[in-house]
């Protein structure tokens, strides 16, 4: 009888990599409080990314963006914007959608459905339908499946992951000071991000601590809940040649690789492997690299766990070696390989997944938005220096990694690369 | 069957009559007599309810008394509950554990593992003291919180009878 599958084959075309380029980026402010809809923030970032890439709304014909029921629609943003689609969707769903969503648009092109597809997530994560889980979320009826989970107080995202990050810490000896690393490491990037939600420098100690609010997780292990909205804009490298900036070019994607059993991914174990270990299958052979390559990564940071779990099942060290991976000095500017150098979502802001796809497009465009001056040519000045209030644009960088994450059971990633 | 609305800590719960799979689940907890389906076609057990077998894709399936005992796989504590009802009975602990029976199969890693709260003997949540003599290795057998006819839910507690391990692992940071 079949055993659930453990071997992955879907090897993209090749001449896929590098068809393909990310022009536009946007965002609104990250705040709490935005006292916009999120149809007002959302436009605000499409039109943002339009400009940044240099092109009219007339050259958007496709729109793809998703939520959880608590966002606004992309016939609204078109409309407000004065864009004629030639395909729109509304996808359910929260991290991993932006990779995900980026194979799609590339397969919507491939297909003659659009050309140009601008991807956007519009949301008020502490004003309205609050990230954490408490408010309205939290007073819902537990219906049906739910009462297998929601009615034990096993609810919000911390709380449904932390049996993974318990048991990867009993498996592996990883330590809560280990793991406390990525918060101080990306508290440093955050601030030399004027964007930052949160942008004071935050020690390990600092972590440990902080409240507990769910075992193994202290309050500075969680991400922030901030209001706003970010957008991509994808299209053909043909395309991309007329845009503003330096090309950034896709290389390969996964889109919502799983583990087996979703309907319940603890059934299945090692519940300490994430689904990263199944992705790393197809996103190197894809994307023609591997993680040695890699400059800069984005390994999503809902949580510190997450980063550390993420980066280890897709390769970038030994399995069970993520406590020192995350906590040696790799991850951080200056490092080897740095991760999420915007502050990503434990201090820019929450926007599940796209913000860090937008600082890897800066950073390979060698432009990210840091406190380094502007010279007389209207670019940035980049000083590497990388103390509190300087520089975090990372030298050199050719190759980056975004490593999405929805929870254990489920991934997505993008390889781009600096055309 | 008909369906379920009851009340349990503050939250509405809701089985609706044609979710039959879930009302039979909980059927036999409301009579404190574990059972989980198991498959017509390969035999296995399964959890939670499901409508059709995950390793063999049968959809036929029986209903099999199964006993509850285990040791605890993974846990967490909260101590900062989301939903209101919760607060008062922080930290409480949510715990995976791996039943016994079918343990390792079909693979080496796989388990019915099966989510509860730690509890007191008579189904309430456990007090701090008793939070803090559990961690992964517990023995923990099945007790059942009472919510409504029909519905009760499946819950942990120390298995006082069974030879604990020497040591548990617990979160460093008490």
């Amino acid at each position: 009888m079949p055993l659930p599958r453990q071997e992955v084959d879907a090897t993209t075309p090749k001449y896929l990599r590098d068809k393909y380029a990310i022009v536009g980026v946007g965002e609104t402010t990250y705040t709490r409080g935005s006292n916009k809809t999120t149809r007002a923030l959302g436009t605000w970032a499409v039109r943002n990314a339009i400009l940044d890439a240099g092109l009219k709304p007339s050259d958007i014909d496709g729109m793809l963006d998703y939520s959880g029921g608590d966002s606004t629609s992309a016939t609204f943003i078109a409309g407000d914007l004065g864009i004629r689609l030639n395909f729109y969707m509304d996808v359910v769903g929260g991290g991993s959608s932006t990779e995900a969503l980026v194979g799609i648009a590339i397969g919507l092109i491939e297909a003659g459905c659009c050309k140009t597809v601008a991807i956007f997530r519009s949301m008020n994560g502490f004003s309205q339908v609050r990230i954490g889980g408490t408010g309205a979320r939290s007073a819902a009826p537990v219906a049906g499946d739910m009462i297998h989970n929601r009615s034990y107080g096993w609810q919000s995202a911390g709380q449904s992951f932390a049996p993974t990050f318990m048991r990867h810490m009993y498996d592996y000896g990883t330590t809560p000071e280990q793991v406390a690393h990525v918060k101080m490491f990306h508290s440093h990037h955050a601030s030399n991000n004027p964007k930052a939600y949160y942008k004071r420098r935050f020690t390990v100690e600092d972590v440990l601590t902080s409240r507990f609010i769910c075992k193994p997780l202290h309050l500075l292990d969680c991400c922030v809940e901030t209001d706003n909205a970010t957008c991509i804009i994808v299209t053909s490298a043909d395309r991309a040649k007329d845009c503003k900036h330096p090309l950034v070019l896709i290389r390969g994607v996964v889109g919502r690789c799983n583990k087996p059993r979703l309907d319940m991914h603890y059934q299945h174990g090692p519940i300490s492997t994430v689904a990263g270990y199944y992705a790393k299958q197809i996103l190197w052979p894809n994307s023609g690299v591997g993680p040695e390559d890699i400059d800069i990564t984005g390994s999503y940071d809902a949580f510190t766990f997450t980063t550390m779990l993420q980066l280890e099942d897709y390769g970038f060290c030994k399995k069970g070696e993520g406590g020192d991976y995350v906590s040696n000095g790799t991850i951080t500017l200056g490092g080897k390989r740095p991760n999420n150098t915007s502050g990503g979502h434990l201090c820019e802001g929450y926007t599940h997944g796209m913000n860090m796809v937008i600082e890897n497009t800066r950073q390979l465009r060698h432009d990210v938005d840091d406190y380094c001056p502007v010279g007389a040519d209207g670019k940035r000045q980049h000083t590497y220096d990388y103390k509190e209030g300087g520089c975090r644009q990372v030298r050199n960088v050719e190759v980056s990694a975004n490593l999405g994450w929805a929870n254990p059971s489920t991934t997505s990633s993008m390889v781009m690369r600096r055309g | 069957m008909p369906g379920i609305q009851a009340q349990y800590l503050g939250m509405p719960l809701q089985l609706a009559d044609l979710d039959h799979e879930n009302l039979e689940y909980f059927k036999h907890c409301a009579a404190h007599d574990f059972h989980l389906q198991v498959c017509a076609g390969c035999g296995r057990l399964r959890y939670p309810p499901t409508t059709a077998c995950p390793w063999c894709m049968t959809l036929e399936s029986t209903w099999k008394k199964v006993e509850g005992k285990g040791a605890v796989h993974s846990y967490s504590e909260v101590h900062h509950a989301i939903q209101p009802a919760f607060r008062e009975h922080t930290p409480y602990l949510i715990l995976l554990v791996d039943l016994d029976t079918q343990k390792g199969e079909p693979t080496a890693d796989e388990a019915l593992r099966v989510v509860g709260n730690l509890c007191t003997p008579d189904g309430k949540l456990a007090p701090p003291d008793m939070v803090r003599r559990v961690g992964i290795g517990s023995r923990v057998r099945m007790v059942f919180t009472d919510v409504t006819e029909g519905l009760a839910l499946p819950q942990w507690t120390i298995d006082e009878t069974a030879t604990q391990p020497a040591q548990i692992w617990r979160y460093p940071q008490e």
